[in-house]
């Protein structure tokens, strides 16, 4: 009984789906257009995005995006946001649900996950937020990094491990990720909502994201900027040697 | 390894021309003395090296007691390394320059005929005795060597003072009932701001946020997944917990929360500190899942002020910091 009114209730779905969606591009594309990374602000086709959902991601979200218990969790209500950080760093499609998302070739032309993120969209949902990292304080995104984010990302943004899970070094990240993955937490990491960190904070996070890129050294071996703790361990690596050597030459036989 | 090997090779050989080198310059064996003299014994010590090594020790001293110094006033951690990896590089020096200036080199084995006369036993044995051990100024080494040692030890023996619970401050948290809580830029936590899976730090207003017990975490999850036991059923208005910020093992910050996406498919939320990775289930009260920790954090009850600010509703459910004696598993 069950089997038979689904293809019916999925064409309604899709129906509805396609309406929510002409009136959301309308609407969104004026005040709502992400200003940074503009490709594809909303300009996919949620028909297109449904048919190419049930391809490759209905093994583990389910053919209608809500989930299936033990291999995805839903996508509905997951927005525009979620699955455009997903698909765009190329962390799905997962080949193993179980396994940790990480930054990878994207899979996907830029159509496809254009039309994609339209179908997750119409199902409402967050939006991507809109990030002005040129906007932002340095020092100001230095401390709420060195605060909320450091713990696990270390505060040269160079990565670092949870119990359960890597923290991604953010070299890679754009500004956009930046704001999408503090917004939406995937993964393990916390969420920080607007009322936590508002836009202003978040464009100085992204700033300050971005300039760990290309991070200033003073000179020497940079050690990766994982700070004092490393630097010490070579520091005695190379003492030891040093000091074997003085030891060898102080004990040489004079005569 | 082939290229290790070949330099050993090299190493080796390069050691055997040398030694030849060494044997041709002094060939072997060489010419007994002809007459010993124990007058013409050749004594390493020198007055100046003598000076320089006990100058040497001194400075060793002075730096140990640097260091107490620096240690008692103001515990920067650069003059109190300084201080003391210059002590030990002076010690070393000065017992470098003793070991080649100061004490005899030689091991020569004299021949001596035997005394015919034995009237002049007693002239040798003095004269034997005025040459002394090559230290001429024994006194004066022994008594820089006293202050290297000491110098050395007190800088040693000063840094237990930090061991054990200071008399004030560990497990008398500042928390009151009615305290508000306050982010890291000084003003108070809404818990609107909070979603659920949020994570952030805060203080108790009024109090130092260097004091132990001042910072703590507070995360949102959501209200069916918390399962705390009855007696703090209420301490978790809107599924928002605080816990101290102090790990219960060795005193690190607590800053690692982990919120999953999809439980699922991956963890479970848990508050992870950086040091050792002791692991705490923010659901059952901090409990400890992982690590060396041996007991919760202590929870923080909280509230909700009428205008929406968070503030605890009274103090920490247990002592703050590393355990140390007498702090149980509570």
């Amino acid at each position: 009984m069950r089997r038979r009114a689904v293809p019916v209730l999925l064409v309604v779905a899709l129906a509805l789906c396609a309406l929510g969606t002409l009136a959301f591009a309308q609407a969104g594309s004026g005040a709502q257009s992400p200003p940074v990374g503009a490709a594809g602000g909303g300009a996919g086709d949620p028909v297109a995005g449904h048919q190419l959902f049930v391809e490759r991601c209905s093994s583990c979200h389910g053919t209608d995006g809500a989930g299936r218990r033990g291999r995805g969790p839903s996508v509905r209500g997951a927005g525009a946001l979620a699955a455009d950080f997903y698909l765009r760093t190329g962390r799905m499609p997962l080949a193993e649900p179980t396994d940790q998302p990480v930054r990878a070739p994207v899979q996907l032309t830029a159509t496809q996950i254009d039309d994609l993120v339209a179908y997750v969209a119409s199902f409402g949902g967050p939006g991507v937020p809109a990030v002005h990292p040129e906007r932002g304080s340095l020092t100001r995104g230095q401390r709420l990094f060195t605060d909320s984010c450091a713990g696990c990302h270390t505060v040269a943004a160079r990565g670092g491990i949870v119990l359960g899970g890597v923290a991604p070094a953010l070299q890679q990240a754009n500004a956009r990720q930046v704001a999408e993955a503090i917004r939406m937490g995937p993964y393990l990491m916390p969420r920080f909502g607007s009322g936590q960190l508002p836009p202003a904070d978040v464009d100085a996070l992204a700033r300050y994201v971005l300039s760990t890129r290309d991070l200033p050294n003073r000179g020497g071996w940079a050690i990766g900027n994982l700070g004092p703790v490393p630097e010490g361990l070579v520091c005695w690596g190379l003492g030891i040697v040093v000091l074997l050597g003085a030891a060898r030459l102080l004990g040489e036989r004079t005569t | 390894m082939r290229l290790l090997a070949r330099l050993l090779a090299a190493v080796a050989a390069w050691r055997a021309v040398r030694r030849g080198a060494a044997q041709d310059r002094a060939p072997l064996p060489p010419p007994p003395p002809p007459e010993p003299d124990p007058r013409a014994r050749r004594v390493g010590a020198r007055a100046d090296a003598e000076r320089l090594v006990a100058a040497l020790l001194i400075a060793c001293g002075l730096c140990g007691v640097a260091f107490v110094v620096v240690y008692a006033t103001s515990a920067n951690t650069q003059l109190l390394g300084a201080a003391a990896g210059l002590a030990l590089v002076l010690l070393a020096v000065a017992l470098a320059v003793a070991s080649f200036a100061v004490v005899p080199q030689e091991t020569a084995v004299e021949p001596r005929p035997p005394l015919e006369a034995p009237a002049e036993v007693e002239p040798a044995a003095r004269e034997l005795r005025d040459v002394g051990e090559g230290v001429s100024r024994r006194g004066l080494i022994t008594a820089a060597a006293g202050v290297a040692g000491a110098g050395l030890a007190a800088a040693a023996i000063t840094p237990a003072a930090s061991l054990g619970p200071r008399a004030k401050g560990l497990g008398a948290a500042p928390w009151r009932r009615g305290t508000r809580l306050l982010d890291q830029d000084g003003r108070p936590l809404r818990a609107a701001a909070l979603v659920v899976g949020a994570f952030a730090t805060a203080f108790a207003e009024g109090a130092d946020r260097r004091e132990l017990g001042s910072p703590v975490v507070v995360v949102r999850l959501r209200e069916d997944e918390v399962h705390l036991p009855a007696a703090r059923r209420a301490w978790a208005p809107q599924g928002i917990l605080a816990f101290s910020k102090i790990c219960t093992h060795a005193g690190c910050a607590v800053s690692l929360f982990r919120y999953p996406l999809d439980q699922q498919t991956s963890k479970t939320p848990a508050l992870v500190c950086p040091c050792h990775y002791s692991t705490f289930d923010p659901r059952r009260a901090g409990r400890v899942e992982f690590g060396p920790a041996g007991r919760p954090l202590p929870q923080l009850p909280l509230a909700i002020a009428a205008d929406g600010t968070l503030v605890a509703a009274g103090p920490m459910s247990g002592p703050i910091g590393p355990a140390w004696w007498g702090v149980g598993h509570s």
